[in-house]
């Protein structure tokens, strides 16, 4: 049976790595390289590293760290931030990205999806859909690292990206992320419910039990978390153990 | 005796590099045959689009080259992911396209009945032998591998088959034909058992 992935997201911006709460109030959290190599011994089904600031500051992704990183990780390597072209795309999968996520350029150069998934394969095209929930309770998609609103529901980017070949939806509440109350488990629901590639539930994680939420009652394929792993005691392998024993398919050694 | 890893110039091939270090091979990438007849076994990774790709691998002239000098020769040869679907005798990804046909066996997409079942298959799934094979010596029947593909090889004679993985309705994740090996799973990415796997394929 296929397992439902943990996965440990890692924010990079400028030297170091961070954790912030709703996009903002960032926290330096120690090193990429000393952190992968925590991961790894701590059984993650894969990691991902988003440049968060790559956008914001007009660069491009920082190719030579991706491959110092790549180095690193011995499981699937999800990397995003600043991707802009299919030879960033290229690039990165040449360092040894496992997959690319894309978000700003997703929105504004949809091509850039289908000639990604052309020439590389759907299955290391991730969209990267950054949703805030709304004052009148719908959902709405942003950019640029969640400062720019997009018109559109994420449910509606979701089902458009995976059309255009998307293979995969990172999915994250703004305004959850890094407080460790919980995924926006309706959220997820609306997301997941409209297509058919996985959609990998983040922000919020703060318990196994959110992580259970979304993928019970959200229909997550996989789970990303931040916080929970940096400031808290709770570890991958533990949150294995505890969906494991709530029924749910993970791997475990 | 240097393990041949192809580039077909369509995927990254860092990750098997680093893999066949770390199980103490001495890789050597391949971008022309021309260097074929120097490897005691050659590696055929591969992600993306499969006729993409098989155009590639044809243009660089490995179409004829790995069966003359590899397999007529009973080297060892381990097709990884897109790589085990380019042993196939056709896939029908972007339209039906002939594979290498080292493996029978035609290459086809999911199309799971239930809605929930999604594609593209990510992730770990369990790997089930189907009989003896050497590349799996030392590794428990039933382990996770991590998957990420939306095609898979079917049509396979049943003593071609490796291994089979339960992912709407079932398909087959590995194949073996002689000294022809074929893995869906990434090895490459599969932590330790996949590790055990590529250093199994090392001794042969």
């Amino acid at each position: 049976m296929l397992k439902v992935r943990v996965m440990p997201t890692l924010l990079f911006k400028n030297v170091g790595l961070v954790k912030g709460i709703g996009f903002d109030s960032w926290r330096r959290v120690g090193g990429v390289i000393q952190s992968m190599k925590v991961y790894n011994l701590r059984q993650v089904d894969e990691m991902v590293l988003l440049d968060i600031s790559a956008t914001l500051e007009g660069r491009r992704p920082d190719f030579q760290a991706v491959d110092e990183y790549a180095d690193a990780c011995f499981v699937p390597f999800t990397v995003g931030g600043g991707v802009r072209t299919v030879d960033d795309v290229k690039g990165l999968l040449q360092v040894g990205a496992d997959k690319v996520a894309l978000n700003t350029a997703a929105f504004e150069s949809p091509e850039l999806i289908r000639e990604s998934a052309d020439r590389f394969g759907v299955q290391c095209v991730v969209v990267s859909i950054d949703a805030r929930r709304m004052p009148d309770g719908t959902y709405m998609a942003f950019t640029h690292a969640g400062t720019r609103p997009t018109g559109e529901a994420p449910a509606t980017s979701a089902r458009r990206v995976a059309a255009l070949g998307a293979g995969e939806i990172l999915l994250t509440s703004i305004e959850r992320d890094g407080t460790m109350a919980g995924y926006d488990v309706e959220l997820v629901r609306q997301v997941s419910s409209v297509v058919d590639v996985p959609v990998i539930a983040s922000g919020g994680a703060g318990s196994y039990e959110h992580m259970y939420e979304a993928i019970t009652a959200g229909g997550a394929s996989a789970v990303a978390a931040a916080s929970i792993f940096h400031f808290t005691e709770q570890t991958p392998r533990e949150a294995k153990n505890f969906l494991r024993a709530r029924g749910i398919p993970v791997r475990v050694d | 005796m240097s393990t041949g890893i192809v580039d077909c110039g369509t995927c990254n091939l860092d990750s098997v590099f680093r893999a066949v270090q770390e199980c103490g091979g001495t890789p050597t990438v391949l971008t022309t045959p021309a260097e074929l007849p120097r490897m005691s076994r050659v590696i055929l990774p591969g992600v993306g689009n499969f006729r993409h790709g098989m155009g590639q691998l044809r243009q660089r002239g490995f179409g004829e080259a790995l069966r003359e000098q590899i397999v007529d020769k009973e080297i060892p040869l381990l097709g990884i992911c897109l790589g085990m679907q380019y042993l196939c005798t056709r896939s029908w990804e972007s339209g039906e396209t002939a594979g290498l046909d080292l493996v029978h066996g035609e290459v086809k997409r999911f199309q799971p009945d239930d809605p929930a079942v999604r594609v593209p298959h990510i992730g770990w799934n369990e790997v089930r032998f189907t009989g003896p094979c050497p590349l799996f010596e030392g590794i428990p029947d039933g382990s996770d591998f991590y998957f990420v593909h939306s095609y898979h090889f079917t049509d396979c004679a049943p003593g071609d088959t490796a291994a089979r993985t339960d992912y709407a309705g079932g398909f087959v994740s590995a194949v073996s034909h002689g000294r022809v090996f074929g893995v869906q799973f990434h090895p490459e990415k599969s932590q330790k058992l996949g590790f055990k796997l590529l250093q199994n394929f090392l001794s042969m």
